[in-house]
């Protein structure tokens, strides 16, 4: 593969640590973004997202490690590399007492965005992220959702080439999140975004690649369709009102890791991916009067997922790392 | 960016009752002693007049009201400059200047600046109040101009100081509290010490600020000023820029 055929490195972060009074918050994370990808960082409460995210966008000094913003870096030209990047931070940095349109020009004069240019770049930004009826609106007075997406239409005035997302739908009811997640596919057409979230579904709803966070670790990078294969993209979950035995099932959908769940719910996982049981599995429950009543593709869970990968994490301590996780490698190395 | 950064903060500060409560009082303040000054120039003219080297109108109206600015701003300022940093860093807008290329001295002076702005209008009333007295009669401009730099001076002090001590907490009563007590220090730190070359003497306000409501402009009340302004401008910088720098 080419410089040619790839689009450009827009983000490159390599080994960014970070201690709080002795204490590694994150540890030896690296990421790279190019153009037009959305990447997820995923991780339960205090696994390091904020901290990594204030550290790529200049708000916090890395302990170790650098950043670089289109080649440009970060801690030795702060304010070229700064301009083309816009951030949602965790809590959205607005100021309650101005008004839409207000707050959205300072912001944009901020960004750099020439006198001239800045009433359509408002416009703009407003359109996108569902404002334009707000303008006028004080931004104390309106509703969370609806200040989640002023602090959206701050992070892309400028049209930076990087975006960071710190948590953006927490906090939103269901549509509000459907329609934030459908901007964030929109915005990552032509930009990079970088997204932090702690739910599972979002991730692969809405971004190119994770990197899974534990302790302040990369413990899992890979497009989307690897997580689908970790979580058990082909397993399926059979739930029978009248179960037989687990070596019925076993040497029916051989050759397969069958698992039982509970009192009749069995996952089946099959060696080969292209092998699909479920077939099979109607068939016999009909023949056999089994009483299937669901079946469905078997998910692990965040928390499973979470628990399979740290507890790996442990296990390949003094292993070589499988060659399924090439993100996890230069995190041990960065360590070691 | 300079001037955005004040022009927002300068909005802010006026969008707050905060500001106008503060000018509200500044003004009755300065305008009671100011009076009471003209009426007891008016009753007394003739005993007055038979002094010597008689005071006129500007030494017996004038200098005692910017003597009682300097305390009135030792008392506001703290309530102007503590929420500068400490409320942004509260309510974590600071993130959108943190994260915006401009870099820290900027944010650092632009707030600087729109405190400054805020403190001529202050300056502008008394000046107002000074003219007024062209209506009736004669005033000395040079001793006006004196005690107008040295107030200016004197704010821009209090404005670096208390802009730093903003930098230092996120709690803006703290740090209107910390600012106050600094001020006083600085004030009365010469109060018991008699001899006039005494370090406590070269470094206290009340000192440097006397010699310009007496009408002279030294260069050594200049650079103590100016030395002063610069050191909390820039104490402040690098304490922002402690959050971005390598740790």
């Amino acid at each position: 593969m080419s410089d040619t055929t790839e689009p450009a490195i827009t983000l490159s972060a390599v080994g960014l640590s970070r201690s709080y009074g002795g204490k590694l918050a994150v540890d030896g994370v690296s990421l790279e973004l190019r153009r037009g990808e959305i990447i997820g960082l995923l991780g339960p409460n205090g696994a390091g997202k904020t901290t990594t995210m204030r550290m790529i966008t200049g708000t916090l000094a890395p302990s170790n490690g650098s950043v670089s913003i289109c080649g440009i870096d970060l801690i030795d030209e702060p304010t070229a590399a700064k301009a083309k990047l816009g951030y949602l931070p965790e809590i959205s940095p607005l100021y309650k007492d101005l008004r839409v349109d207000e707050y959205l020009r300072l912001a944009g004069r901020l960004h750099n965005v020439r006198r001239s240019a800045i009433a359509a770049a408002v416009e703009r930004a407003k359109r996108r992220s569902g404002l334009s009826d707000k303008g006028r609106t004080l931004i104390g007075s309106l509703s969370k959702g609806y200040q989640q997406r002023v602090g959206i239409a701050q992070a892309i005035i400028h049209d930076p080439d990087v975006i960071v997302l710190d948590e953006p739908t927490v906090g939103l009811d269901p549509n509000q999140i459907r329609e934030i997640r459908s901007l964030i596919r929109e915005l990552g057409n032509d930009h990079s975004v970088i997204l932090s979230t702690h739910i599972l579904p979002e991730v692969e709803a809405v971004c190119d690649r994770v990197q899974i966070l534990h302790n302040g670790k990369v413990v899992f990078a890979d497009a989307i369709s690897g997580l689908r294969q970790f979580r058990g993209g082909h397993s399926v979950q059979i739930s029978l009102r009248w179960p037989p035995s687990i070596g019925e099932i076993e040497t029916l959908v051989n050759p397969a890791d069958v698992d039982k769940i509970s009192d009749g719910v069995f996952r089946i996982t099959p060696e080969k991916a292209e092998y699909d049981p479920t077939d099979a599995l109607v068939r016999a429950s009909v023949e056999h009067d089994w009483g299937l009543f669901q079946l469905a593709p078997a998910q692990a869970s965040v928390e499973e997922v979470f628990v399979q990968l740290t507890q790996r994490d442990v296990a390949d301590a003094d292993a070589d790392l499988p060659d399924a996780l090439p993100g996890s490698e230069a995190s041990t190395e960065e360590t070691a | 960016m300079i001037f955005t950064i004040a022009g927002k903060e300068l909005r802010s500060m006026f969008t707050s009752p905060l500001a106008w409560v503060v000018l509200a009082i500044v003004q009755s303040i300065l305008a009671w002693i100011f009076l009471s000054r003209v009426n007891f120039f008016l009753l007394n003219q003739a005993e007055i007049a038979r002094v010597p080297t008689y005071p006129g109108l500007t030494e017996i109206a004038v200098v005692p009201m910017f003597g009682v600015a300097s305390i009135v701003l030792l008392m506001s300022v703290p309530l102007l400059t503590m929420r500068l940093i400490s409320e942004e860093r509260r309510n974590q807008t600071m993130a959108l200047l943190m994260a915006a290329p401009i870099s820290m001295s900027e944010i650092v002076v632009g707030k600087f600046l729109a405190l400054i702005a805020f403190l001529m209008l202050i300056n502008l009333m008394m000046v107002l109040m000074a003219l007024s007295l062209l209506a009736g009669g004669t005033i000395d401009l040079g001793l006006l101009i004196a005690n107008l730099v040295g107030l200016i001076l004197l704010g821009a002090s209090f404005a670096a100081i208390g802009l730093f001590v903003s930098c230092l907490t996120t709690h803006p009563v703290v740090a209107a509290i910390l600012s106050l007590g600094v001020f006083l220090g600085l004030w009365i730190m010469n109060i018991f010490v008699s001899e006039p070359d005494s370090l406590l003497n070269l470094a206290s306000l009340l000192k440097h600020y006397e010699g310009f409501l007496s009408g002279s402009i030294s260069v050594t009340d200049l650079i103590y000023f100016g030395l002063l302004i610069t050191t909390f401008l820039i104490l402040s910088i690098r304490r922002l820029d402690a959050d971005r720098l390598r740790a």
